[in-house]
């Protein structure tokens, strides 16, 4: 369907225990017919992608605190340069807590409130769309979505002041709720303050969520919510001036 | 020859028989490191000695079979070049005293097992067993504290485990009963997909070829693992929490990851876990399979502390290693692949032609043994056993009462019924994508096979009833093998393979030896007139506690294939769906034996009956229902019977229904759960023609009646129920 050159190129970061990255690279490449490569943590340069995952997983065993050693990985010089240069860049799940860890979102991912791992298809609201055209510009504000979670430390929080800021900034841009939408203790899954489940940067290209959207992306899986996602930055990218440069 | 074998307590469990075996086998005497390593592989856990040769009853051939029993798993050819690669293993007596590393590690065990296959892991599934979790007259308050403890530390390994890993849990069983208090049952399945030349067996060849010992330091944990697995449960089983593993799925995704890299090359020649009795049975089973021996170094060993002895080394149990043949021009390319992932592979020595296994420490030889003595020598001993007393009990009268819909809820809250959800949302159960039916969805799980249109439906099994083995263990064998091909049909698929795992007491006793054989032969008939072969399996002896031997308790996990997954049938009915009842229709009193609701009312006993080609006639017409596109939804009848599984069906729906049947005995048509029967859902403009395909295949169907409502409204003879799908779902929600 798509042309060839004119593919959106993802790199796919894969640490010491990372499992998401086939998962994400089906859905790249079997699914939307873009280019994936799988970059391993060890490795200096990214390659120049279009944009740039961090998976889901156990980098490091989470070994101290999730996402506490794969910061130090030596690729993450390369994903913090990219995220400097405004290259898109999503991190789910353990690529949420990796981001923040990283410095590159505030806050931080603690156990879930309940103490148990939690794997379950979640209703999430989208809010501030816009707050991140390159990942969200397919969704509208306040609409519901549904992804599945699976985490044991996914209870985000920051301080009061951090939430605030982030708030007002309208950087919040997932949150876990009801079916109908409604942001409830009921529908918080692990305890998050003000139920957010994914944020921001300033600039909107780093987004940092626990949802797995690559694991809805097909309909026999469960639904496509997650394809949304992807096909957002497709469009984002078409539509850059440098996209002309590179043939997009 | 005469030699006075050494006292009882340094003979490793060996019997004074055995010990002269072993003189026998090695022309002398052994020394201590040679009788420590043969007491590991000569236990019960490692040479199947009470099992091996009621074994040799199960079918093992079929047209699909790749590779059959005595390798680390089984393969199946499900097309396209493609193979599923599975087996179940118990880790019963670890979970018992160390609930949260003895299930973890069962799990690492059995991933292990299908990745060295060169199959990349797609899924796990676990059946478990626990005393009663709340106390009642049979199970004290302590008791029932402990069967709660015990089930949070098995389900947080499984989970621990599986998630870390990133092997995603689809779906299993859970069943409590105060037989399995203090002896926990965890048997753990893994699934496994290989392009059929991706598959790596574990026979050693060509001398001289290396041996790398790859992935976790050799530490003193585990040792002896394999002797405590083969004995009872006593009141020191406590004490022996040393012989349990530790787990590290991180570690372990490394070397699966590693290996899999190293699989899909032609650098392995070949590739074994170690698993019980260590580097021991790696050694052992690696060179009697491939007819060659081996000279080791154990100084070469990475150990996790200095001052280990040669018996240690040989006989840790430490987790996540891998012992792996590789020809000499081939070890920098192998090992630069582990050091990627940060992995140590020591060369600890090589391949040699004369049979024989040969390691040294400190320059002296300390062992010199036959590995075929070792793994395939140990004597094999034929039980006999003795018929159990049948038990009587007036199922006719329970069969026959009216019921009130207090009966159904009951049920559908009992510990065995309700909704296994607190449990399954711990596990990732998703992670791969392939998943489209997982735990709770559908009475078997469905995985895609991508790449392809096919699907793999998964499930894993016990008896059904549960406790039928109390009464019959042949039909225990039996009906399991059937619940398992009925909950794959179910979704459409058609059994092509089966993995065993043998839960029983003491095979020393005439009741454990007869249920043993019983059950085994019941497996044997199941599996030949269904046509599945048993490509992999574990026997698990010795579940007994001072109170007793476990209810015998087969476990089967079964694979089905689905051609073309767009032909999938779910458990989910629609409104105004024509409901028919496929199968026995079972208005006998003895379709209530072993059942949960006769067990309740303590009537224990009974001759339970099975139709073993009238039950594979249901499994197949439910395969061609499903491919001619007539099932619009398919639910098997187990735990509860008709009632129950017309309830979870609804519940499941978030639709109701109104029944009606014929039936002298209300009790029995609606509770009995007599295996091999299934509810199955239609468009009524196609129910003409499924009439018609079950009488073609001389399968008794009854119109039970239709979908729709906010009540499931049942009218059998002279009961009749009607209970709102709310309290319905209140009930099956109790919190486990």
């Amino acid at each position: 369907m798509t042309l060839l050159g004119a593919r959106p190129r993802i790199a796919v970061i894969v640490f010491p225990g990372t499992w998401s990255e086939r998962d994400f690279a089906h859905v790249a490449v079997e699914v939307l017919g873009w280019e994936a490569q799988l970059v391993w943590h060890a490795e200096a340069e990214l390659g120049e992608p279009d944009a740039v995952v961090l998976p889901g997983g156990f980098a490091h065993g989470d070994h101290l605190r999730t996402g506490a050693i794969a910061r130090f990985s030596p690729i993450m010089a390369a994903v913090e340069a990219a995220a400097g240069e405004g290259v898109p860049i999503i991190g789910s799940c353990n690529g949420f807590q990796v981001l923040t860890e990283a410095g590159l979102l505030p806050g931080a991912l603690m156990r879930n409130d309940h103490l148990e791992f939690r794997c379950d298809w979640q209703w999430l609201r989208v809010e501030q769309p816009r707050a991140s055209p390159a990942w969200l510009g397919e969704l509208s504000d306040g609409e519901t979505i549904r992804l599945p979670i699976s985490h044991g430390e996914g209870r985000y929080v920051a301080d009061e002041e951090t939430l605030d800021a982030l708030e007002a900034a309208g950087r919040v841009v997932l949150r876990y709720a009801a079916a109908g939408g409604a942001v409830t203790h009921e529908a918080n899954p692990n305890g998050s303050a003000r139920g957010i489940a994914g944020i921001v940067n300033e600039r909107g290209n780093v987004l940092g969520m626990m949802p797995h959207p690559e694991r809805a992306a097909e309909e026999e899986v469960g639904g496509t919510d997650g394809l949304r996602l992807l096909r957002s930055l497709e469009r984002w990218l078409q539509e850059q001036p440098a996209a002309v440069e590179r043939g997009l | 020859m005469t030699l006075a074998p050494p006292p009882a307590e340094q003979r490793h469990g060996l019997t004074d028989r055995e010990y002269e075996l072993v003189v026998e086998a090695l022309g002398r005497a052994p020394n201590s490191v040679e009788l420590g390593m043969f007491g590991a592989m000569w236990s019960e856990h490692c040479a199947y000695k009470h099992s091996r040769s009621l074994l040799g009853r199960l079918p093992r051939e079929g047209a699909r079979v790749l590779v059959g029993p005595g390798e680390n798993a089984g393969a199946v050819d499900i097309g396209d070049g493609r193979a599923v690669v599975f087996k179940v293993e118990s880790h019963n007596h670890p979970s018992a005293v160390e609930p949260y590393q003895g299930a973890a590690t069962g799990v690492g065990g059995i991933i292990r097992d299908i990745f060295t296959m060169g199959a990349r892991p797609i899924a796990l599934l676990n059946s478990l067993r626990f005393g009663p979790p709340d106390p009642d007259e049979e199970t004290d308050p302590t008791t029932a504290a402990r069967n709660r403890y015990l089930m949070g530390g098995v389900v947080g390994g499984i989970a621990g485990y599986g998630n870390c890993i990133g092997i995603p849990d689809v779906g299993g069983e859970v069943v409590f009963d105060p037989s399995y208090s203090g002896n926990p049952l965890v048997n753990a399945m893994c699934v496994g997909i290989a392009r059929h030349d991706e598959i790596t067996l574990a026979r050693a060849a060509g001398a001289g070829n290396v041996l790398l010992l790859v992935g976790a330091s050799t530490g003193r944990d585990g040792i002896q693992g394999a002797s405590f697995a083969s004995a009872s449960l006593g009141a020191d089983s406590e004490e022996r929490r040393p012989a349990v593993q530790v787990g590290n799925p991180f570690l372990e995704k490394l070397l699966m990851e590693a290996c899999l890299e190293l699989g899909a090359t032609d650098a392995v020649v070949a590739m074994q876990d170690l698993g019980a009795a260590g580097l021991t049975c790696a050694l052992a089973e690696l060179t009697a399979r491939g007819g060659v021996g081996a000279e080791v170094d154990l100084d070469a060993v990475p150990c996790r502390e200095g001052g280990m002895s040669p018996y240690e080394v040989l006989l840790s149990e430490s987790q996540e290693r891998m012992l792996i043949v590789v020809p000499p021009g081939r070890v920098d390319e192998v090992r630069a692949v582990f050091e990627r992932y940060e992995l140590a592979a020591a060369a600890i020595g090589h391949v040699i032609d004369e049979p024989v296994i040969r390691a040294s420490s400190g320059g002296e030889l300390v062992c010199r043994v036959p590995g075929r003595a070792l793994a395939d020598d140990a004597p094999r001993y034929e039980i006999t056993g003795s018929r159990a007393v049948p038990v009587d009990a007036d199922l006719e009268a329970l069969a026959g009462e009216p019921a009130d819909a207090s009966v159904l809820l009951d049920l559908l809250a009992s510990p065995n019924a309700r909704d296994r959800k607190p449990i399954w949302r711990r596990y990732d159960h998703m992670n791969g994508t392939n998943t489209l039916v997982g735990p709770g969805a559908g009475d078997a799980a469905l995985l895609r096979v991508k790449g392809t249109r096919h699907a793999l439906a998964l499930s894993i099994d016990g008896p059904g009833p549960a406790r039928i083995g109390a009464l019959d263990p042949y039909l225990a064998g039996a009906s399991a093998v059937i619940e398992g091909a009925m909950n794959v049909a179910c979704s459409g698929a058609i059994p092509v393979g089966i993995t065993d795992c043998l839960n029983f007491g003491s095979p020393e006793t005439p009741l454990g030896a007869w249920q043993l054989e019983r059950a085994i032969d019941g497996i044997a008939d199941a599996c030949r007139i269904l046509d599945v072969p048993v490509v992999s399996g574990n026997v698990s002896l010795y579940n007994e506690t001072p109170a007793g031997p476990i209810l015998p308790t087969p476990v089967i996990g079964t694979v089905g294939l689905l051609e073309d997954r767009a032909s999938a049938v779910p458990m989910i009915w629609r409104d105004g769906d024509e409901l028919w009842l496929v199968g026995d229709p079972a208005g006998d009193a003895a379709a209530l034996a072993g059942s949960e609701l006769a067990w309740r009312r303590r009537r224990r006993g009974g001759t339970p009956r099975l139709d073993l080609p009238a039950a594979t006639s249901v499994v197949w017409l439910l395969a061609r229902l499903a491919a001619g596109g007539m099932s619009g939804a398919a639910h098997d009848l187990s735990v509860g019977g008709l009632a129950v599984a017309l309830a979870r069906m609804a519940i499941a729906a978030g639709a109701g229904a109104e029944v009606e049947l014929e039936g002298e005995r209300p009790t029995a048509t609606l509770f009995g759960e007599r295996c091999g029967r299934a509810v199955v859902a239609v468009r009524p403009a196609d129910s003409e023609r499924l009439a018609f395909t079950a009488r073609e295949a001389g399968v008794p169907v009854h119109r039970l009646g239709r979908a729709g409502g906010e009540r499931l409204s049942i009218r059998a003879g002279a009961t009749r129920l009607a209970v709102g799908l709310d309290e319905l779902a209140a009930a099956w929600g109790a919190p486990l």
